[in-house]
């Protein structure tokens, strides 16, 4: 079996990742704390640019929580595809309906918030609990560490094939999916001509069939 | 390091996502709770991966497949407030009510 990345002595037990057990804990500690403020802040900050970045910050530091269970694949994966793509898109979304609107304040708005609070505090309480008092069976076997990507292929195309073909046909049908569903309706030349000859659509907007706002509230 | 660490910051980000999600006025807000909450499940499943079936990692390969859905999902769903945008001309969820009696 090789080294690990970090490998610098091989612990016995149930570790791969080779860092002293006081380093590791104070790693697992530094981003804890930052995946929690992070979290936190992604919540409940009012500026939502702010809380698009602060989401970058919670994956990054759930990257290294991956490397701490010698996973560096899935760490790999995490930030090309989290980081990379997902934040990216969140971040383009924010700019496509940058509306600078103050919500109108709901009466009582309070309420369900202290509700949900107590709900989330609750669900925490009833989660840890349970997660204390299960006997967990342990594995003692060695994590396999860097050859875990090798196990995944594996994996992937034996017992898991359905499912990764599958994953496939679902990743082209959101494709397809999100280009439908936020695609404009374009009008064809003439007949935008033909209606309206006074109308010169301008450089900077694209011809667009007008649609009527749905009134919203109530 | 123990397994119960890793679960109890996985039922924590867990937490502050469904909060996220149930008060955020915000829709692209709440795609990103969803985010935090689809985190904090893989988190939990590697975890398990590590401690309990360490030489099967079957819960990296479902934590690859959870990403993958989630990428899609945020694509989908990025789609559909861009959508509601253009329509009702606001994010706010409070009046997202198309479906609501």
């Amino acid at each position: 079996m090789p080294e690990s990345t970090f490998g610098l002595r091989r612990y016995s037990e149930n570790k791969i990742v080779n860092l002293a057990d006081g380093v590791q804990l104070v790693s697992f500690l530094v981003l804890a704390a930052m995946m929690i403020g992070a979290a936190i802040g992604v919540v409940l900050l009012s500026n939502i640019v702010y809380s698009a970045f602060l989401l970058a910050l919670v994956f990054i530091s759930m990257s290294g929580m991956y490397i701490l269970l010698n996973a560096g694949f899935v760490a790999a994966a995490q930030i090309l595809i989290y980081v990379g793509a997902v934040n990216v898109l969140i971040l383009f979304g924010i700019m496509l309906v940058n509306k600078r609107q103050d919500f109108v304040p709901l009466k009582n708005a309070w309420i369900s918030q202290v509700a949900t609070a107590g709900v989330c505090l609750g669900l925490f309480a009833l989660l840890s609990t349970m997660v204390l008092a299960t006997p967990w069976a342990i594995s003692s076997l060695t994590p396999i560490g860097d050859e875990a990507i090798i196990e995944i292929g594996k994996h992937f195309f034996s017992d898991y094939l359905l499912p990764f073909e599958l994953a496939s046909i679902l990743l082209l049908m959101a494709l397809i999916g999100a280009i439908v569903l936020a695609r404009r309706d374009y009008l064809p030349d003439e007949i935008l001509g033909r209606d309206r000859p006074s109308e010169q659509p301008s450089a900077l907007t694209l011809p667009e069939r007008p649609r009527e706002l749905i009134s919203g509230g109530k | 390091m123990q397994l119960q660490y890793f679960l109890l910051l996985a039922a924590a980000l867990f937490c502050i996502g469904i909060y996220g999600l149930v008060t955020s006025r915000n829709a692209i807000r709440v795609l990103m709770s969803i985010e935090l909450l689809l985190n904090s499940v893989n988190l939990n499943l590697m975890a398990f991966s590590n401690f309990l079936d360490p030489q099967g990692i079957r819960g990296q390969v479902f934590a690859v497949f959870v990403i993958t859905i989630a990428a899609a999902e945020a694509a989908v769903g990025l789609a559909i407030v861009l959508s509601i945008y253009r329509n009702r001309d606001t994010v706010d969820m409070e009046q997202f009510n198309l479906l609501k009696w």
